[in-house]
């Protein structure tokens, strides 16, 4: 224990401080809560989606195939369509997103003819190898995004999104 | 009959030195045109001003029929456009002005330091004067995506994708802008609204309190 007097003046500032900050914190908690609650969310998800793709017919070539599916965007549901670059490596399917890793524009297989072997952003003339790895001096900074794979009767499914697990 | 109405009320108030106070300062001669007509560059930052008053009232104005949703934020910027009563002109007003402001505002900047009003005592309002340069970006970037057109939705995705690319807390302020980890879409459009209509607002009015009240006590910088 000090034995120093806590004046009046003390005292009042003090508590009215400390009062004052409990009511400014309880106003501001909720509001700052509700406003990063999209940072908080956590999302179930890994749900696997059916392709029109049959896997015996995935090559060595790369080909874009179409999915759709129910997206919930809080109160507002759609189906939305997305694409992926699938191919056959060895006994393994791969399919990899088609979103840019620069801008997220969307690449294409070969899209241009003086880049044979190689996927191609239009928007910034990006290159990713046939495996996703971006290749260097070109805008973008990292290799494309992975879709987990799946087989359903006889079909392709995928599942979510992943880094790249090739480079 | 509007002097009498005056005098009644400063006869109560004493209202005469609140306004003397504000309005009633020198302008010194190497700042008006009417002497030096290169004194124009003193213009710029009173038209960013009347520009930002534009933005506020066709704002303001525009949100009697503009909806923040997915489905009908188009249809709402193409019915007060087409169908109401000069929309046109309204809408141009904000659209064309949002423009411009930003223009005047660099001009202003320019005048700024090639002046070198910046320099001491000044260094506090060149600050605030870049808080305010922020501010009006954010409006920008903000607002570009109400319209809700293609043009507008993919040019917030480059943007939101350059913002994730901050290193650390990228995705962090990603999903804050976005108000979803993977979606650019119903709550990007709301968070956007709020954000173009009350906050940012809200922090330009007490930037340009600041900006004036500075200017107000330390008076034009001096001539060349
Ligand atoms: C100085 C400040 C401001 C700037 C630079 C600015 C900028 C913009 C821009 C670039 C757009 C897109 C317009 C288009 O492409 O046609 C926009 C739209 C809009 N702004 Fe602002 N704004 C400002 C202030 C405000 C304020 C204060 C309000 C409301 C109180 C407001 C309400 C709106 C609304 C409702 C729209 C959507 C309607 C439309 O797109 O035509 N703005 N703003
Ligand atoms: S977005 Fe693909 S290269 Fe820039």
């Amino acid at each position: 224990m000090s034995n120093n007097r806590v004046s009046r003046r003390q005292f009042l500032n003090y508590t009215l401080t400390g009062v004052g900050g409990f009511m400014a914190a309880g106003m501001l908690m909720p509001m700052v809560r509700f406003a990063i609650d999209p940072a908080l969310q956590t999302k179930a998800e890994g749900q696997f989606i059916q392709t029109s793709q049959k896997i015996d017919e995935i090559t060595d070539v790369p080909v874009k195939v179409d999915f759709t599916f129910e997206q919930v965007d809080a109160w507002y549901k759609s189906d939305v369509t997305e694409a992926a670059w699938v191919y056959r490596d060895g006994d393994t399917v791969i399919a990899l997103s088609p979103v840019c890793k620069h801008l997220g524009c969307t690449v294409n297989w070969e899209g241009d003819s003086a880049h044979p072997n190689q996927f191609f952003c239009a928007c910034h003339a990006g290159r990713y190898e046939k495996s996703g790895k971006n290749v260097a001096g070109t805008p973008p900074l990292g290799p494309l995004d992975e879709y987990e794979v799946s087989e359903k009767d006889g079909f392709l499914m995928l599942g979510k999104k992943i880094p790249n697990t090739l480079v | 009959m509007l002097n009498k109405i005056y005098d009644w009320v400063d006869e109560r108030l004493d209202i005469t030195p609140i306004w003397r106070d504000i309005a009633d300062h020198e302008v010194p001669e190497h700042v008006n045109p009417a002497h030096h007509f290169s004194a124009f560059v003193y213009c710029f930052g009173g038209l960013t001003f009347f520009i930002t008053v534009i933005q506020i009232l066709s704002g303001m104005f525009l949100t009697m029929y503009y909806v923040p949703d997915v489905v009908n934020a188009w249809k709402s910027v193409y019915y007060l456009q087409n169908e109401v009563a000069f929309g046109e002109i309204v809408r141009g007003m904000h659209h064309w002005g949002a423009s411009l402001v930003i223009v005047m505002m660099f001009l202003h900047t320019l005048r700024v330091f090639f002046t070198g009003s910046y320099k001491k005592p000044r260094e506090l309002n060149w600050i605030v004067g870049v808080g305010i340069f922020c501010v009006m970006l954010g409006l920008g970037f903000t607002g570009y995506l109400l319209p809700w057109d293609m043009k507008a939705v993919f040019a917030t995705k480059v943007g939101i994708q350059i913002a994730a690319s901050v290193p650390f807390i990228g995705e962090l302020i990603k999903i804050l802008l976005a108000g979803d980890a993977t979606i650019l879409g119903a709550q990007t459009l709301t968070r956007f609204f709020a954000i173009h209509v009350f906050f940012l607002p809200a922090v330009l009015f007490a930037l340009l309190a600041a900006h004036f009240i500075m200017i107000r006590r330390q008076g034009i910088s001096g001539p060349l």
